[in-house]
Formats: C-alpha cells, sequence, structure tokens
C-alpha cells in the first residue's frame, strides 16, 4: 500500500529537519563558549542531506526519502579577540569565540521548523486520507 | 449477464492507484525541500492513466512457467522544469508549488474514493435488491 510509503517518507523529512533544529540549537547555544585554544573553541556544526534514493529503489517506492549523511563542523575562522582580563585567555592574552553566525543560524531555524511543518501537514494529509480508505463502503 | 466487478471499480482503482504514487512522489520532494541537488520529480497524471489502461489487458498465459503478463504499472517520473533561477544548492523543490500539488492531488484522491464509494454502495443496494 503506498500510501503507507508517503508516512515513510514524511516521517524521514521529519527526521531531517529534527537533526537540522537540533544542530541550529546547539549552534545557537554554544554561540557565545570561548575557549583558550583554536582546537577547543565549538565550532558551528551543520547536517549534510542527501536523498535516500537506493533505499527507495530497493522498496519499490515511486518517491524519495531524505537522509542525514552526516554532521559537519564549520573551517570559517575563529573570532580571536584580545581579552587579558578573562580567565580563559591563553599566554597571549587571546581568547576564542566559535565561528557560529547567529544571523544564518536564525535563518537555518526557521526554514528547518518550515519543512518539519510541511512534513507533519503531509502526514496529516495522508492519514485523513487513510481514515476515507477504510471507510470504503461502509453504510448505506 | 455476468456481473464484472473489475469493470465496476477497475477505472477508479486505477485512478487512485495513480493519485497515490504520485502523491508519493510529490511527498519525496517535500522531505528533499532542503537536499543539495535534489531534482524535483513528478508523475504526468494523464499518461500514466493512459499507460495504466494499456496495461489493463494482460497477457495470455499458454503454460504453468510463464509469467503473468500483468505488468507493474510503470508511471513514468519525469523532472520537474524549476520556474526560477538556480537557488544556489542545485536543489529545484518548489516548496510551495509541491504543497498546492500534494493537496489538489490529495482531494482529487479523495474526489476518486468518494466515486469509488458511490459504486460499491450502488452494487450493495442491487444486490440486497433495494432493501
Amino acid at each position: 500500500m503506498s500510501l503507507f510509503n508517503i508516512m515513510k517518507i514524511a516521517s524521514t523529512g521529519m527526521g531531517a529537519e529534527s537533526v537540522r533544529l537540533n544542530t541550529t540549537a546547539s549552534n545557537i547555544a554554544n554561540a557565545n563558549s570561548v575557549s583558550s585554544s583554536y582546537e577547543e573553541t565549538y565550532k558551528a556544526r551543520h547536517p549534510v542531506f542527501a536523498a535516500a534514493l537506493d533505499q527507495a529503489n530497493s522498496d519499490m517506492t515511486k518517491g524519495a526519502g531524505v537522509k542525514v549523511l552526516g554532521v559537519v563542523e564549520s573551517t570559517k575562522p575563529l573570532q580571536v579577540e584580545y581579552a587579558p582580563g578573562n580567565p580563559l585567555a591563553d599566554e597571549n592574552g587571546y581568547i576564542y569565540k566559535p565561528n557560529v553566525n547567529i544571523v544564518e543560524e536564525m535563518a537555518d531555524m526557521l526554514s528547518a521548523s518550515k519543512g518539519y511543518e510541511t512534513n507533519v501537514q503531509i502526514a496529516d494529509t495522508t492519514k485523513r486520507i487513510f481514515r476515507r480508505v477504510m471507510q470504503l463502503g461502509q453504510g448505506q | 449477464m455476468a456481473i464484472s466487478l473489475d469493470k465496476l471499480v477497475g477505472f477508479h482503482q486505477q485512478a487512485l492507484s495513480v493519485r497515490s504514487d504520485r502523491m508519493e512522489v510529490i511527498s519525496g520532494n517535500l522531505a528533499n525541500a532542503n537536499t543539495p541537488g535534489y531534482k524535483a520529480r513528478d508523475i504526468d497524471f494523464n499518461k500514466a492513466m493512459k499507460s495504466a489502461q494499456y496495461d489493463q489487458g494482460g497477457l495470455v498465459k499458454t503454460h504453468d512457467k510463464h509469467l503473468s503478463g500483468r505488468s507493474q504499472m510503470q508511471a513514468e517520473i519525469e523532472f520537474r522544469i524549476p520556474d526560477q533561477a538556480d537557488t544556489g544548492d542545485g536543489n529545484t523543490v518548489d516548496a510551495q508549488v509541491e504543497r498546492n500539488n500534494f493537496l489538489d492531488n490529495g482531494m482529487r484522491y479523495q474526489a476518486g474514493i468518494m466515486l469509488l464509494d458511490g459504486k460499491i454502495k450502488g452494487m450493495k443496494k442491487a444486490l440486497s435488491s433495494g432493501g
């Protein structure tokens, strides 16, 4: 029954978007976590999405779900600030701030929550249609 | 005259099958709305319906071990032509268009269900001699 496949695809979409929301939340939460070395500093994380076509073919489905290939850390340069008074400053008096762009993350968050919402609506519509199918031929 | 249930519901059954396939493709598009490089796809309902009706007859089997000629409905999935320039990541899904398409398709599916329901109810009435 391919109506089940629609549910499955919508759930892969919801899963992927929630991973994205998760990384965004983590990025924003750590936007101001300074540290005393380049390596220790938090770097912005972003998930990489890919269409799950291989799985779709084996299941004989027409649509393609989405999967998260992995989460990559941003390679943008960190912000280095001279703050000798900070307890986390290194021997030269510098602190390292994460390369999180708050504006970018907010836009990302909106996009992810909209995407999640769309997938929820798909699942909801499918559910309603499914209910109609179940009632086929009932009553007088 | 023999009552052919296949003829009674055949057309609607195929239409609903194509509709649900199309909904699947569109839900795949929406799930991949943020996947870089994903190209939006769609099923041409007209073409799919024609091929479904063409396949209806199936092949005559002259031996037990012959494969059934009834071919799986192979609706042609085509890539949608994007109506806006590349957004930068090679993705051609327009979420608004897809949502509208999904809704439209869902309504038509429900309409198909209602027609099918009417047929089944009519048949029930006929079998119970109107009582």
